[in-house]
């Protein structure tokens, strides 16, 4: 076990954990930070992004001993009351079906917009490719990224 | 869906449950009135709210409760999986009641079937089933304030209408909040039912409108909690590595090294069912407990288990599939016949024959399984379940637990996805088994490996129809040929062929006027765990029968949606019982309630034929697909558009569809479930498919089992619901059954390539 200090949504935290276990259980399990979900544990869902630096990341594929000092943010900490500008337009375009995948799909939108704060159709299906949705949501998540990017 | 197996021989079960909800409603007015403070009860929290003193709440029934902050609480008691069902049935109910929409609160119920009527969520029928429950829940408590109201102001109860969770006196500005009724509505009688009147069709506002669903922020903002997300202290987490063959057993094992590692505490065995697995048994295998999800699935990587594999070690799904479809052309066993399909056969003068095929699916839904079970010192369980029929779970861990009913309390927490796999309780199980065992809070975990290696699948299949032409170019013949292994040979290996349940699924029910039929199955064995997915067997029986009348137009030389037209007939009521033996289930409802009307099945093929402009001229490098399959009672017409984008790759641009599904209850959730539905579908059709090589299978997630990313989703997919004051039928299954066909009669035109196994490459 070893120990280290992160910074999540602004917060810092203390934790011991194998250096290999990945962000994902970190979060889920050491700090019961339930946002951020389990999908496939090989980066090929999305359903556990979170951003570091403000970077789209797998957090199940990113061993703690790799986070560093940056920035980690979770679906808890994009915004302050809720009213991230995507989190308002997923409400208006009630784009969740079942949900579960969510939290990914906006962290990783959220990621896209403060990169390209107007991407095209396909500029948004690329972002977005990596992030799976069982349900089929994807084309309300593609109107709400377009909302939320025309604000 | 359950009923397949159960609740279909079961028919009066769901009446049964409608009439139990008023019963119950009485015993627990009682209760609700004598209590003064504190405790649970339906579900409501008794709370104390500061200077005004105790909070009293009132509830007419076990779904509705007011109290004297005028704070309406209803009760979703059916599973949330993502269909908004949580959402559209306290709808009917608050609309019935005049409640404020925007103060609701909704509490989920536990798993109970005794005070709350079926909880089984699947087969499309919560709506179905529970649209007049509800309605009459919410009249009684409209009912009961109105007369409360009109008591107190001492007016005719005609007098008075209630909106906004007041109760208004007409032609006054006379109002009274629901809450300051609450304590006459204490002292007062349940009223005789049958004074109780509910709302015309034409008086809703919420029914038949868009409707956000009611997690939707909860979810935006990470807050809504789903089956892992419940937190116990001292809780393990467990990961099983199970049977890697259905029907395998353990030798031995040693567990010398996954104990060892950092966090693991301790190993136990699951005794599995072996063989017949059975559809609500755990698989055999070694649990690994560790406090933390990491630490017992690198566990589980360090156990060195000896395996048994059993009789289906040599199991190959493809050599299955291709002896399916040969046994076909022998014959088989008749399940409905009208007319002499030999005769028709041998005057032909053409004849169409073709075999389709199409792969087992596991439901990969989002969320893998994830069970917290908390064994208590007193020999009772509390479960936190992701499931989709809690009462099978509860009745599963008391029978495995060795304990009664009343003593397993499971809480049902939101989905990530259900689409039948979590009907099953075999999760539900292990982790009441693994807390027995641990004496701790358990989480069972499963990972997207343990998800796909040991899903109830859906089936693989082939489906063979001969259809035969006069001279003329009359239809004179259908012969379909449907082989799978069913559902019950899960649990029964002698069950050879699909059910009547199974082959009311599309196939018995072909609805379409052709002299002479003849349906036929033929014997297979299950293998590995057959379920049922989203619209179960109706996807085998929609893309074979579709696809075939496309040809058979072609054929013809005629348009296929004129053809549809043309062969529905006469606008009628369907009745199947004859020609099948009287084995035609119609989803467990009687066809005097819910008739197959060929009427309605062409209005939508004709609004689907507008919506889409069917007969336009197409820019060349596009192309239209059609079909129409009505299923759990739904009728669904489709229209798939597709082109190629300069790489080769198939795009689907449009998609339309038509439905009727009676009164529509939460607009916006159903135009979602098809958008979903179609998604889903695209993923059966194009990406998707399990095989098995040695009884093992050969996916192991999702670069392997693909499903459809948004670059693959269609782009635009239109909803045309049909206004419609019939019975309201399901929409979650209905949407998938016709749009394979219908993609796939498009990509024909597209590229003369006709498709006839799936999944399918362009
Ligand atoms: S859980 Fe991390 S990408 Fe799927
Ligand atoms: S909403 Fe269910 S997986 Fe995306």
């Amino acid at each position: 076990m070893e120990n280290y200090t992160l910074t999540i949504n602004g917060k810092k935290q203390e934790v011991s954990a194998e250096p290999d276990m990945p962000l994902l259980w970190v979060l889920r399990d050491l700090l019961n930070m339930k946002g951020t979900k389990f999908g496939c544990g090989q980066a090929l869902c999305g359903a556990c992004t979170v951003h570091l630096d403000d970077v789209a990341v797998r957090s199940c594929s990113l061993p703690i001993s790799e986070v560093g000092a940056g920035n980690i943010t979770t679906i808890e900490g994009l915004s302050e009351k809720g009213d991230h500008p995507l989190q308002e337009a997923w409400v208006e375009h009630v784009v969740p079906q079942c949900g579960y995948c969510q939290g990914g799909q906006i962290m990783t939108a959220a990621a896209l917009l403060k990169q390209n704060p107007t991407p095209s159709e396909a500029e948004i299906e690329a972002a977005m490719q990596g992030n799976l949705c069982r349900c089929g949501t994807y084309n309300r998540i593609k109107s709400a990224i377009q909302t939320a990017a025309s604000r | 869906m359950k009923n397949f197996i159960p609740v279909f021989k079961d028919k009066n079960k769901a009446s049964e449950d409608r009439s139990k909800i008023f019963v119950a409603s009485r015993r627990d007015f009682l209760k609700i009135g004598s209590l003064a403070t504190g405790g649970f009860l339906l579900g409501v929290n008794f709370q104390c709210s500061g200077p005004k003193g105790e909070v009293v709440t009132f509830a007419p029934n076990v779904y509705i409760s007011f109290d004297s902050d005028n704070q309406v609480t209803l009760i979703a008691h059916r599973s949330e999986m993502g269909t908004g069902i949580r959402t559209s049935l306290p709808m009917i109910m608050a609309d019935e009641l005049g409640a404020d929409w925007s103060k609701i609160k909704i509490v989920q119920a536990e798993g109970d079937e005794d005070k709350y009527g079926n909880q089984n969520t699947d087969g499309s029928f919560s709506v179905r089933m529970f649209f007049e429950p509800m309605r009459k829940a919410g009249a009684t408590a409209r009912h009961m304030l109105i007369q409360a109201a009109a008591a107190k102001w001492g007016v005719d109860p005609s007098e008075c209408y209630t909106e906004n969770s007041e109760v208004h006196l007409k032609e006054s500005r006379k109002k009274v909040t629901f809450g300051d009724l609450v304590q006459d509505l204490l002292v007062m009688p349940l009223p005789d039912p049958a004074a109780v009147k509910t709302k015309e069709l034409s008086e809703y506002k919420l029914v038949g409108t868009d409707v956000a669903i009611y997690d939707a922020k909860d979810i935006a903002t990470g807050k809504a909690v789903f089956g892992a997300d419940v937190d116990l202290p001292n809780m393990q987490i467990a990961m099983i590595a199970r049977s890697p063959v259905v029907g395998a057993k353990i030798i031995s094992y040693n567990d010398a090294k996954a104990l060892a590692v950092p966090g693991v505490n301790q190993v136990v065995k699951i005794e599995g069912a072996g063989i017949p697995p059975g559809l609500d048994k755990p698989l055999e295998g070694l649990a690994v407990l560790a406090s933390n999800t990491w630490a017992a699935k690198k566990g589980r990587e360090a156990l060195e288990i000896e395996w048994d594999l059993g009789p289906n070690q040599d199991y190959n799904s493809t050599a299955q599939l291709e002896a399916m479809a040969k046994s076909t052309l022998q014959n088989g066993k008749v399940r409905r016949e009208r007319g002499n399909f030999n005769a028709a056969k041998s005057s032909a003068a053409k004849t169409l024959d073709k075999t389709f095929k199409i792969p087992f699916y596991a439901h990969a839904t989002m969320e893998p399984i994830a069970v917290i079970a908390d064994y208590k010192g007193d020999g009772s369980v509390e479960i936190w379940a992701p499931s989709q029929h809690p009462q099978w779970a509860r009745g599963a861990v008391a029978g495995a637990l060795g304990i009664e009913l009343p003593q397993v309390k499971i809480n049902v927490t939101l989905l990530g996805g259900g689409f039948g796999r979590k009907s099953k309780p075999d999760g539900v199980i292990e982790a009441a088994l693994l807390s027995k065992a641990a004496k701790t809070p358990v989480r069972v975990q499963w990972t997207r490996e343990d998800d796909l290696h040991h899903d109830f699948y859906h089936s693989h299949s082939a489906q063979r129809i001969v259809a035969t032409l006069d001279g003329s170019g009359n239809l004179t013949g259908w012969n379909q040929h449907s082989v799978f292994p069913a559902i019950g040979a899960t649990g029964n290996p002698d069950e050879l062929h699909p059910s009547d349940g199974e082959l009311g699924l599309g196939c018995t029910d072909f609805p379409f006027d052709v002299p002479n039929i003849r349906i036929e199955t033929h014997e297979s064995k299950a293998h590995t765990r057959i379920g049922w997915l989203r619209s179960v067997s109706n996807i085998n029986h929609a893309f074979a029968a579709q696809c075939m009348m496309d040809e058979i137009a072609e054929a013809r030389g005629v348009d296929p949606i004129q053809q549809a037209i043309e062969l529905l007939g006469e606008d009628r009521d369907l009745n199947f019982a004859e020609e099948t033996g009287g084995k035609y289930e119609n989803y467990g409802e009687k066809i005097e309630d819910f008739p197959w009307n060929t009427g309605r099945m062409k209005k939508v093929i004709q609004a689907v034929a507008e919506k889409s402009n069917w007969s336009q001229n197409l820019a060349s490098g596009k192309a239209l697909g059609f079909a129409a399959h009505k299923s759990f009672l739904t009728y669904v017409a489709c229209v798939v558009m597709v082109e190629k984008d300069a790489n080769g790759n198939l795009i689907i641009p449009e998609v339309h569809y038509a439905v009727d599904c009676g009164v529509g209850v939460n607009t916006d959730r159903i135009k979602s479930q098809f958008e979903g539905g179609a998604q889903f579908a695209t993923s059966l059709a194009m990406t998707s498919a399990i095989t098995f090589d040695k009884g093992q299978v050969q996916q192991h997630n999702f670069d392997s089992y693909q499903i459809i990313r948004m670059p693959q989703s269609p782009k635009k997919i239109e909803v045309h619901i049909i206004p419609s004051t019939e019975k309201p039928t399901g929409v979650g299954e209905p949407p998938v059954p016709p749009y394979i066909p219908a993609l796939a009669n498009a990509v024909y035109k597209l590229t003369g390539k006709r498709i006839y196994e799936l999944p399918f490459k362009v």
